[in-house]
């Protein structure tokens, strides 16, 4: 460990490879982040199979490609596939737990991405997969700091994806029911919003949104069946850090997990890295927990 | 202990004699069993194992199967999914010998499954024919039925280091002076690589300045490429199983990583010619086995035969993987065993075993007390352009080493 | 007890006892039967009884199957020398030191993992359901990736456990008896818990925990108390599952998260989870169902999981035992 930071302070133009690497992965964590938060938000289902989601998003981008098309042109396609595939979803699973406790709800939804992951792999078979996009490398400093420009690519269009998504939720008609709903479900419903289309509405959006992330991930990193959970943890990490209703705060909250990500995989060894995301779970819900008791205790 | 094991194994063995012989032959089909990885983290390399159980034994069947006492038998193989976790190898090889009643098992995929499965077949006196599990700690225990037809871990990546010395006294350089940089994945079979690594840097007086091990996934090493970009050091080493030699392979290109001398494993089974062409140019891959070696035996031939005929029994394999190879030998060593003791003793066979001096399309197999196989090396292939060439052994190389190591820009 | 009840219990008891012998060839299979047993029972003793749903009780299970095997072998060898020569030294043990060193690993392994469920729900308790949940899943992950990164105790190679001295049958018998003993040890130990007080405050917190705090009860004190109960029959259970096992390594054998992590959940609530027999009927037709289908199942096994536990969730919360009540309210109640 102490060697890498020497690295770091003997070579500080590794912080710029770092931090472009981070932030190119950020963009994407956050899309996903972004979605599970809608979900959670609007229905209170906090969707274990967020990642396993992407990575079908990602076989499907990885279909296309095998049949000519372009990960960038497969975008569109797939993510009206996924929102398709989660309005089935909804109206067969969700749509039940959606009134139960949330322990039951969190397990139907672990039970999909069990599900999910399996029948990946007994279609695609377990190997790792990666869509070729074409496009070249980016070259500065001399050849010590480099990046694919798909990843640039990849930022620009999650940024693209994050205006237009919180464009809709401000202004359109469906955009303000959904957030209408998440306020304040039975209002909702009482001014004649139909609150079951809305939760099947936000469900389905949250899959088209993974599956976007999931072509891009095939792009810029790799798919198999079972790397879902790694994104599934992610994004909770992200959603619980940033909290609920806080767009900005997700956004700033996934991109420093990507960075730090990287960070803790060069200072203290890549099989720490997943280690890291977790123990940041594990700390952003203890230190709620303690921020919590404080205010209980005011109380008492 | 001694006088209570003794008590216990001559009750045993008049139990065993008492006892009806139990049905390890169906009719007329031999049963041999393997818990292996069907699903799970190495259900890709397990498939390539199971490919080459089943192609030599139907290739045994259509060549006449085995004759013992004037009575002709088939092979058939039975499969469990261990899910590539040593708990359910152990609890599934119970299974087969117990419930099942196999008396010639196969082994499974990966040394740490197959660390679990040596304790069980030992203990109930089954011999393994194993061809997937290279661990050195495997033949260190004793073990009188384990029988392993392939070349040990340590052996993998410690011949590059070899020949990174060779190189450098060639060019006028001291090996000590040479600066290694390494990446492991975190489990049994790439940590004994390691070891062997570190064991041959330490002979030679070289200096490791990176010792990373992959993430758990093996997804994404690019943390680790980047201090290697800082660091130029003169060997690069990965060992990873097949996931973590394709994310190696495709992140040294996206990133630009390069070294005068690069060894990984499992390069085939990754298949990186195939995926990634040019940029794969010069890698080194030690391999258990590779087409072009001039080995014969009798059931398939040479080495390129049975590479032909494999390819065209599996078209969708490009290159045939060493596990399959490896694999296929393993049943060629029982078969051969069966037809020299001529019976089913389990006894016997563990002594026909023993006794192997076989020539295989494989290699040379005969094994030592321990039940390694001393007869074959490891041998180290370079990608020459877009194809695995022999370079080490001197013995066996077809083709002189591509040194310093330059990958075309893009 | 009733009359009926009892001619069950002693039913069970002989079944239980002739089992291995009847069906010696099974025998290391139904010693895992008790160990599912007995993940569910822990399992339930949070989720079902107390409201506090766990994905991460696989924790106990790996501490206690490491400290368990630390144990044995620290007693004879230097544990950093053995760990680092990945399996190349032999365990050799006399009967002696291998029966004690057992014992003694059993019972620090259940210590060791009462402590640290005691020193967890200090962390932990102040979560609430669904991330009580994910933060105790998150617990358990990192503890598989930090033990598969620790040297001291093997990492990423693992431990080789010492092998059992005697003859092969005797083995099987041996630690089917000891899963037996401990299975029925927790059964026993549950069963006049939660008739007492205690079962009634841990029932108080499940149903709503801001009144019974508002009530005067402790629940800090009574859910430290209820975790660290599962946490003393699950370190029991790893470690004797990691001396049936030969080999154990940190991320699938000690730490399974998504296999017997899984499990323990998918049991206790297809047979009923918040009753006493639920959680035992759950896990033999689980266990059952999974051992007699999933070796011709070949690689659908992981979705028909996927699939029972969505049915079992959206169509069948009240369970097996739930169910059979509703039907035959006098004989289940």
């Amino acid at each position: 460990m102490w060697d890498s930071l020497a690295l770091l302070g003997a070579a500080p133009i590794l912080n710029v490879q770092l931090w472009l690497n981070g932030l190119s992965v950020g963009a994407i964590f956050a899309l996903v982040a972004y979605g599970l938060a809608l979900v959670w938000g609007v229905t209170s289902v906090k969707n274990l199979a967020q990642g396993d989601l992407v990575m079908m998003g990602g076989y499907l981008g990885y279909l296309l490609a095998e049949h000519g098309i372009h990960p960038l042109a497969a975008l569109v396609p797939v993510a009206a596939l996924m929102f398709a595939f989660g309005w089935v979803l909804y109206r067969l699973v969700i749509r039940r737990v959606i009134q139960l406790d949330l322990f039951t709800s969190l397990l139907a939804t672990f039970g999909l991405a069990i599900t999910i992951q399996q029948s990946l792999n007994l279609v695609f078979g377990p190997e790792v997969r990666t869509v070729q996009s074409g496009f070249g490398r980016l070259e500065m400093f001399g050849g010590m700091v480099d990046i694919t420009e798909i990843r640039l690519i990849a930022f620009g269009l999650c940024i693209v994806l994050a205006a237009a998504l919180v464009l809709f939720m401000k202004r359109s008609r469906i955009g303000q029911a959904i957030r209408a709903t998440a306020q304040d479900a039975r209002a909702a419903r009482v001014l004649g919003v139909d609150t079951d289309r809305v939760y099947a509405l936000a469900f389905s959006i949250n899959a088209a949104i993974c599956g976007a992330a999931g072509v891009l991930i095939a792009t810029v990193w790799v798919i198999q069946p079972f790397y879902g959970i790694a994104y599934s943890v992610r994004a909770f990490v992200i959603v619980t850090a940033a909290g609920l209703g806080n767009l900005p705060g997700v956004i700033l909250a996934a991109l420093g997990l990507g960075v730090a990500e990287q960070y803790s995989g060069f200072v203290l060894g890549a099989q720490f890295q997943q280690a890291t995301v977790v123990g940041l779970l594990l700390a952003i819900l203890i230190w709620r927990q303690l921020a919590l008791m404080r205010d209980r205790r005011v109380l008492q | 202990m001694s006088s209570l094991l003794s008590r216990a194994t001559v009750l045993a063995a008049a139990i065993a004699l008492a006892a009806p012989a139990a049905a390890i032959a169906e009719g007329d089909t031999i049963v041999l069993g393997s818990a292996i990885s069907i699903t799970g983290k190495y259900s890709q390399e397990g498939r390539n194992a199971r490919d080459g159980y089943d192609f030599a034994v139907k290739k045994i069947n259509a060549a006449g199967g085995v004759k013992i006492k004037g009575k002709t038998y088939r092979l058939k193989v039975k499969y469990y999914d261990d899910e590539s976790t040593p708990a359910r190898t152990a609890q599934l090889l119970e299974r087969l010998i117990n419930q099942d009643g196999v008396k010639f098992v196969l082994g499974p995929y990966g040394s740490g499954p197959t660390k679990a499965a040596a304790p069980v077949t030992e203990k109930y006196r089954i011999p393994m024919v194993e061809a997937e599990g290279a661990s050195r700690s495997l033949f260190t225990q004793g073990y009188r039925y384990l029988f392993a037809v392939l070349s040990t871990s340590e052996e993998y990546l410690a011949p590059v280091v070899d020949l990174a010395a060779e190189l450098a006294e060639k060019h006028g350089k001291k090996p000590g002076d040479l600066k290694i940089a390494m990446a492991f994945e975190n489990d049994p079979f790439s940590l004994d690589v390691r070891e062997g690594v570190i064991e041959q840097a330490k002979k030679h007086g070289m200096k490791i300045v990176l010792d990373d091990k992959m993430p758990r996934d093996l997804s994404d090493i690019s943390a680790t490429l980047t201090k290697v970009k800082a660091l130029k050091p003169d060997v690069l080493l990965f060992s990873g199983h097949t996931k973590g030699a394709l994310t190696a392979a495709r992140q040294m290109k996206e990133m630009n990583v390069a070294a005068p001398i690069v060894g990984i494993t499992h390069c085939e089974s990754a298949d990186i010619t195939g995926k990634f062409g040019a940029a794969a140019e010069g890698i080194l891959c030690p391999t258990q086995w590779a087409e072009t070696l001039k080995y014969e035996g009798k059931l398939f031939g040479s080495a390129l035969d049975y590479d032909k005929a494999f390819r065209r029994a599996y078209p969708e394999y490009d290159e045939v993987p060493y596990q399959t190879a490896e694999a296929s030998a393993a049943i060629v060593v029982w078969a051969d065993a069966l037809r020299r003791a001529q019976s089913f003793d389990t006894e016997k066979l563990r002594d026909a075993l023993a006794a192997t001096d076989l020539q295989t399309f494989y290699g040379p197999v005969k094994f030592n007390s321990a039940g390694r196989n001393i007869g074959k090396p490891m041998v180290l292939r370079q990608v020459q352009h877009d194809k695995y060439v022999v370079v080490a052994p001197s013995q066996f190389a077809a083709d002189p080493v591509e040194y310093p190591r330059t990958v075309a820009q893009q | 007890m009733t009359r009926r009840s009892a001619v069950l219990h002693l039913a069970l008891l002989a079944g239980g006892i002739a089992a291995p012998f009847v069906f010696p060839a099974h025998a290391v299979q139904f010693a895992v039967f008790w160990i599912m047993v007995l993940f569910a029972l822990t399992w339930d003793t949070m989720g079902g009884q107390m409201g506090y749903n766990s994905l991460g009780n696989i924790l106990f299970f790996g501490l206690g199957m490491y400290i368990c095997a630390l144990t044995q072998i620290g007693m004879v060898y230097d544990i950093a020398q053995y760990t680092a020569a990945n399996g190349a030294i032999r365990v050799d043990f006399t009967d002696r030191q291998y029966f004690v060193g057992l014992a003694l690993g059993v019972v620090l392994a259940a210590l060791g993992a009462l402590i640290a469920a005691a020193l967890l729900s200090w962390v932990l308790f102040g979560l609430r359901g669904p991330y009580f949940a994910i933060g105790t899943l998150g617990a358990a992950i990192a503890a598989a990736e930090l033990t598969n990164a620790w040297e001291y105790v093997g990492g990423g190679s693992g431990i080789a456990m010492p092998v059992f001295p005697g003859a092969p049958g005797m083995r099987e018998r041996f630690f089917y008896a000891a899963c037996m003993a401990g299975a029925a040890a927790c059964y026993l130990f549950l069963r006049w818990l939660y008739g007492t007080r205690f079962g009634l405050a841990i029932n108080a917190i499940r149903d709503d925990e801001d009144k019974a705090e508002a009530l005067g009860l402790r629940t800090g004190r009574y859910k430290t108390v209820a975790w660290s109960i599962s946490a003393f029959f699950l370190g029991i259970a790893g470690a004797l599952f990691g001396n049936m096992t030969g080999f154990i390594e940190p991320l699938e054998t000690a730490y399974p998260t998504l296999t017997f992590g899984i499990f323990m959940v998918a049991m206790a609530l297809i047979g009923g989870k918040g009753t006493l027999w639920g959680p035992i009927i759950g896990a033999t037709l689980f266990y059952t169902l999974r051992e007699v289908t999933w070796t011709y199942l070949l690689g659908w096994q992981y979705i028909a999981l996927g699939v029972l536990i969505i049915v079992n969730v959206v169509y069948f919360r009240q369970g097996v035992l739930g169910w059979l009540r509703e039907r035959r309210p006098a004989w289940f109640a």
